[in-house]
């Protein structure tokens, strides 16, 4: 196990490199030029050429790359091409927020959607069965930034419990950190937990339908112990797979909430950085991005050797 | 079922309140003496002569001090400056510097310091250039007194020491003035009102000004830039909220104190709260802009763009910009701000008479138009822009152009307007704008109106006439001599159509009823505002 978590580790390696390289191109030959967004809109042409070679813009491809990937391999991602701020300074800014919203909807959804593809699963065909599917349906259908507008009318305009915007460090309190999630969380996590309930109700029904699930409960094993510990450990396998994708859904969701709850968070500096053309922030966020997926996907593929003993590596 | 819900919302409230969890937690953080305010932009750029950016201009006002400032009635005052001759030939200006003056780091403020921060904005800004071939040179006398010695007359120096808008020739320390005009400064000390707190910053979410505890105000009521620039709270907080429904709930919720830019289809939203104060505090507002590129086909034709003076309807734009309040807009058919001494309708007769199509598809007869494509750019993320556009494709069509209009967003088409191309091979025909009003009040700021040829600005128009008549009108000797000019000027210019000036319109500030003293000016101030 340790020998393929390493394999893994060393495998993300050229994973990255191809993303990095990738992102460069792409950026390489998309229009806009950072030089003429700095120097403003009563620049002449002068100014924003005489920016540009500043910042090296004007230097090869593969010269740009070099010099990247060089500052990279040394733990430099290099200066923020507008701000003139390290781009790990500006991550490192935003991280915590993306993370504690991330962390606050993962628990949430999982800790909603699991337990209710759970029920659907055991009383399908019921009104409790519809009723979590009809929830599931409108989570697929109602897009984040909606729902987060109707959140917000209803929890911070007209019944003002809690805030608009923004963001508070737990740092400062863990009551003003809770109280600026509840609602990006909920509005983020509605979609994330209607995929998880679905997939737990179609994986708890393949389930409920094998023959040791009967055997258990004729041999009088109580409802719940039947469905957590036979049913659920043997459906745990697609949940944990789905809950792996659902991060990334997660982390491109984010870049919406986050806009809505102006929150300083990773989705913010990468729109922010796009539309400027920071090329510097754009390539650090997208590595962040790749080396996030690729670790998720390894977490989820060591799950399965504790949910499933049968899985060997 | 209302029962119910009732009980579940108590029930609810009740359980959150006790784990600490609503708004009056969330609200705590606004302290009596924070002004919590949504600038117009995000603050990315700390260096106001590096980058002709408002909000980092605005940013400026808050951390630097000008030795001129402009007042209400358009005079430069002394601000940093005691008290200032000028020889009985006109070359040589001597000033000295206020007394107590500090820069927040504890260092008084020096002659050095003033030579070589004016030194540096000469290099970059459009007015200052036109400074710098006046001057002879720079000399301290001794640390509070320092001369300008001129190779000719300059009747506007002081105009252009008290320059309003971008860039402003702020005063920074000679260790950071020295720096190269086109590296970017870091180092955000100055010595005016507020100090900007930079370990708070977070670009694309907050910026943090403190009050400056050492700044000596003077005594002069405030007045635009001059005057007193007393700071009545202990911290303003800029917090950068680009949504503008999020930013409309932050304001009705109190949680952020001041909007900057309030878009006038959300003005009805926020009439009806009674916390808070919708106004109008920019006197000069915007003007918007539409630019040809004269170096290609077809608007290199003269007869072509005065075609179009017939066609644009300044009324049309106005209202699908700024909405159908018309103390939201004006027209302004002048290529001077309306409302500064410069302005009139000297030669606007085909912009401001009735719309005349016949007349322009006569005209665009005359030009021997032959159905070239007219590539007008558009920037979907900016709505000034794309309004403009929009309304004017349409017309444009009308009288028969040929028109492609390509949609982008903001990034790249002020990358795309750099190109001197033909619009096969990726160029322009017409881009939109709008610039501040400050910046456009009389020839020597309006950079639109240069006509240089490849020195202007984008679109690159040629009129010798339009910069001989510049050059004289900088050197005119009062305001009559300078109103003649501008006025002969500008009938130049409606014959030749640099730019068609598309109305002036004012965005709406809006702000709780518990902040006091907001200044009217067109820059946005933060001092002599009290929270109650």
């Amino acid at each position: 196990m340790f020998a393929y978590i390493i394999r893994r580790l060393i495998a993300t390696v050229p994973v990255m490199g191809v993303v990095a390289l990738f992102v460069f191109s792409l950026l390489y030959i998309a229009p806009g030029d950072p030089a003429a967004v700095i120097a403003g809109d009563l620049a002449t042409a002068e100014d924003i050429a005489r920016i540009h070679a500043k910042l090296g813009l004007d230097e090869s491809f593969l010269l740009r790359f070099g010099h990247w990937l060089w500052g990279v391999l040394h733990g430099d991602l290099g200066v923020s091409i507008f701000t003139n701020l390290p781009v790990a300074q500006l991550i490192g800014q935003r991280l915590e927020p993306t993370v504690a919203l991330t962390l606050t909807t993962l628990a949430v959804t999982v800790a909603f959607a699991v337990p209710l593809g759970v029920i659907a699963a055991w009383k399908a065909g019921s009104w409790i069965d519809r009723l979590v599917m009809l929830v599931a349906v409108l989570g697929f259908s109602l897009p984040s930034f909606v729902l987060a507008y109707l959140l917000v009318l209803g929890f911070s305009v007209e019944l003002p419990l809690l805030p608009v915007q923004g963001y508070v460090s737990i740092r400062e309190g863990f009551a003003p950190f809770i109280a600026h999630l509840i609602l990006p969380s909920i509005a983020l996590g509605l979609i994330y937990g209607a995929l998880i309930a679905r997939i737990t109700r179609a994986s708890m029904l393949e389930v409920l339908s094998q023959d040791y699930i009967r055997t258990a409960e004729a041999k009088g094993l109580a409802q719940g112990e039947v469905l957590i510990r036979h049913a659920l450990k043997n459906a745990a396998v697609p949940i944990a797979t789905v809950i792996g994708i659902g991060v990334a859904l997660l982390i491109s969701g984010v870049i919406v909430t986050e806009t809505v709850f102006a929150i300083p968070g990773i989705g913010r500096l990468t729109v922010d950085a796009i539309l400027r053309r920071d090329y510097p922030i754009i390539q650090g966020v997208i590595l962040l991005f790749s080396a996030a997926y690729v670790l998720v996907n390894l977490a989820v593929d060591i799950s399965y050797t504790l949910l499933d003993p049968r899985v060997r590596y | 079922m209302g029962r119910i819900s009732a009980g579940c919302w108590r029930w609810a409230a009740a359980a959150m309140l006790a784990a600490g969890l609503l708004a009056p937690a969330a609200h705590a953080q606004t302290s009596g003496k924070t002004i919590r305010f949504i600038p117009e932009a995000d603050l990315r750029s700390l260096d106001p002569i590096w980058t002709t950016a408002y909000i980092t201009r605005n940013h400026g006002y808050m951390v630097y001090d000008t030795l001129f400032a402009l007042d209400e009635h358009f005079k430069p005052q002394p601000q940093m400056v005691d008290t200032w001759t000028v020889s009985d030939d006109k070359l040589i200006y001597s000033f000295t510097l206020r007394d107590k003056l500090k820069f927040h780091d504890g260092m008084p403020v020096r002659s050095a310091d003033c030579i070589a921060s004016l030194a540096r904005w000469m290099k970059r800004d459009g007015f200052g250039q036109v400074v710098a071939e006046a001057v002879a040179e720079m000399k301290a006398v001794d640390d509070r007194r320092f001369s300008i010695i001129l190779k000719k007359p300059f009747p506007l120096l002081l105009e252009a020491l008290g320059k309003l808008s971008s860039n402003v020739p702020f005063i920074m320390p000679e260790r950071i003035a020295g720096t190269d005009a086109n590296t970017q400064i870091t180092d955000p000390t100055g010595s005016g009102p507020f100090k900007f707190v930079k370990e708070e910053w977070v670009p694309g979410n907050k910026a943090v000004y403190v009050r400056n505890p050492d700044y000596v105000p003077r005594d002069e009521a405030p007045s635009w830039a001059a005057g007193a620039k007393i700071v009545k709270v202990d911290r303003v907080e800029w917090l950068y909220i680009p949504d503008p429904g999020t930013a409309v709930n932050a304001l009705a919720a109190g949680e952020v104190d001041w909007w900057q830019q309030l878009p006038a289809d959300l003005v009805p939203e926020l009439q009806k709260n009674p916390d808070v104060t919708i106004a109008k505090v920019d006197p000069l507002g915007s003007i918007a802009v539409m630019r040809f590129n004269q170096l290609q086909p077809p608007f290199n034709n003269r007869k072509l763009r005065q075609a179009l003076l017939y066609v644009i309807d300044q009324k049309e734009i106005m209202t699908t910009l700024a909405g159908d309040d018309q103390s939201n807009w004006r027209t302004c058919y002048s290529y001077y701000t309306c409302g500064t001494p410069m302005a009139s309708e000297a030669g606007a007769g085909a912009l401001s008479g009735p719309r005349d199509l016949a007349k322009a598809k006569a005209l665009i007869k005359d030009s021997g138009y032959n159905g070239d494509r007219v590539v007008i750019l558009t920037a979907t993320d900016q709505p000034i822009v794309d309004r403009q556009a929009q309304v004017a494709a349409e017309r444009l069509r009308e009288v028969g152009l040929n028109v492609d209009l390509q949609a982008m967003d903001w990034g790249t088409l002020i990358t795309r307007r750099t190109s001197k191309e033909p619009v096969d091979k990726n160029g322009w025909s017409i881009f939109f704008t709008w610039l501040v009003g400050p910046d456009m009040i009389n020839p020597a700021l309006n950079f639109p109106l240069r006509a240089a040829g490849e020195k202007s600005w984008f679109g690159w128009p040629t009129d010798d006439k339009i910069e001989a008549l510049r050059t004289q009108w900088v050197e005119a000797p009062d305001l009559a001599a300078q109103q003649k000019i501008a006025a002969e000027l500008q009938e130049e210019a409606f014959a030749s159509v640099p730019y068609i000036p598309t109305g002036q319109f004012v965005i709406p500030t809006a702000f709780r009823k518990n902040l006091k003293g907001v200044i009217v000016a067109p820059v946005v101030f933060l001092w002599n505002v009290e929270k109650m």
